[in-house]
């Protein structure tokens, strides 16, 4: 559909192993309206590599997040098992994501420096309420963008899964477990990224 | 029982016609565009055949969670339970009716709902019963996004799939039990799902 153009391709490959910041940064420079446009000839490999970079970026967050929440003293009992639940579930993810890049010859975005605040309890579990309803809608936002099959198979995978997670951090904070009613609402790369972006030190 | 349960899940009061278009828009949402139309026209240049089969498969599925929870509310729930079955009923209800509709849309007929038959006597047995629904109804959906050809309608099935494994959460966890089972949740073909319900269609 889209003609090779090598330097587009060049351009997201090169980004792709930069810091998670700035991959961030750049994705959504690079990135553009979430709309096809064919003026934008960008390789299908690379466009897929620069999605799934956006979704290991995320994933790298909620696992940061999870492992500083068992860290701090806030957890304990069945809470605690969720958080490390979560963990398992985010490292997993990450470990797929990862693959997912090599297999298509792009480099994976490094592993952002997060900045949360870890101030209590509450403000963890707002922080991963935040993330997992985020990175739920990101995962929906991008599914229809996918090109490569095994990619949209591994991220219709996760997606559902976060779905579950940010069900149950609804569920801790007294929120509706479908915060957007009978439909979810997916989010473009331009409403995620400002978001993601708060959570990473400069 | 979590609190958060019963507070969980936020019922809107929408007429029919505001379910259907809902449904559209938020399909039409995931591609920019703020109308149902271009949807509609999207759904209809890109969709095969295939993809009417592939919704009115889906729609057999809301149909029977739609039934399961209406047939719920008749046995003796806790308050919270009832509640958590009216809601997610009243979800289902409207997948009904926006799969009903997309298919209309695209030049198909929509399927009309089997019968159905719930072993359940009981709030125990109607929790596990809906677990496994749901989760079923999660791995339908994820099959359904790879056998859909057009991506209006992909979208808008992960969009309905999303709220399933929300669904799926939630009665995980009136019942105690971890909300994701697994890191990656499965894909079931048409087969598989179909195997999965015969036992809950009546013959």
């Amino acid at each position: 559909m889209y003609s090779v153009d090598g330097t587009s391709r060049k351009r997201f490959l090169s980004l792709m192993g930069a810091s998670g910041a700035a991959a961030l940064g750049a994705l959504a420079a690079g990135c553009g309206s979430d709309d096809d446009d064919p003026e934008r000839a960008v390789d299908d490999a690379a466009a897929d590599v620069a999605i799934v970079n956006y979704a290991l970026s995320l994933e790298f967050l909620e696992l940061e997040l999870y492992r500083r929440a068992l860290d701090s003293d806030f957890f304990n009992g069945s809470e605690r098992e969720l958080m490390k639940t979560l963990a398992d579930h985010e490292q997993q993810h990450v470990d797929a994501l990862t693959a997912a890049i090599g297999k298509l010859g792009g480099r994976p975005a490094k592993r952002p420096q997060a900045k949360f605040d870890l101030g209590s309890r509450v403000t963890i579990l707002k922080t991963a309420y935040r993330l997992e309803n985020l990175g739920a809608a990101a995962y929906l936002g991008q599914v229809p963008r996918i090109r490569d099959r095994g990619v949209l198979e591994a991220a219709i995978a996760i997606h559902s899964v976060e779905a579950r997670h940010a069900a149950a951090l609804n569920a801790l904070l007294d929120k509706d477990v479908t915060p957007t009613g009978a439909f979810a609402k997916p989010a473009s790369m331009r409403q995620v990224l400002p978001v993601a972006q708060l959570f990473i030190a400069r | 029982m979590s609190r958060g349960v019963e507070a969980a899940v936020e019922v809107r009061a929408m007429t029919r016609s505001a379910f259907v278009l809902r449904g559209a828009l938020a399909a039409g949402a995931a591609f920019g565009s703020a109308t149902a139309a271009p949807f509609v026209r999207g759904a209809l240049a890109q969709a095969g055949g295939g993809d009417v089969a592939v919704l009115n498969f889906a729609l057999m599925l809301e149909y029977l969670e739609t039934e399961l929870y209406e047939r719920a509310g008749r046995l003796a729930l806790s308050s919270d339970v009832a509640r958590l079955a009216r809601e997610l009923g009243a979800q289902e209800a409207e997948h009904v009716a926006a799969l009903r509709a997309a298919v209309r849309q695209l030049g198909g007929r929509p399927e009309r709902t089997p019968a159905f038959t719930f072993p359940m006597s009981d709030e125990k047995r109607f929790l596990s019963l809906a677990q496994s629904v749901e989760d079923v109804g999660v791995y339908a959906y994820n099959g359904a996004i790879l056998a859909l050809r057009s991506k209006e309608l992909l979208g808008a099935a992960a969009g309905i799939g999303q709220v399933e494994a929300r669904h799926a959460a939630a009665i995980r966890l009136a019942r105690g039990m971890t909300v994701a089972p697994r890191a990656f949740d499965k894909t079931m073909t048409e087969r598989q799902v179909r195997d999965a319900v015969r036992p809950l269609l009546e013959d």
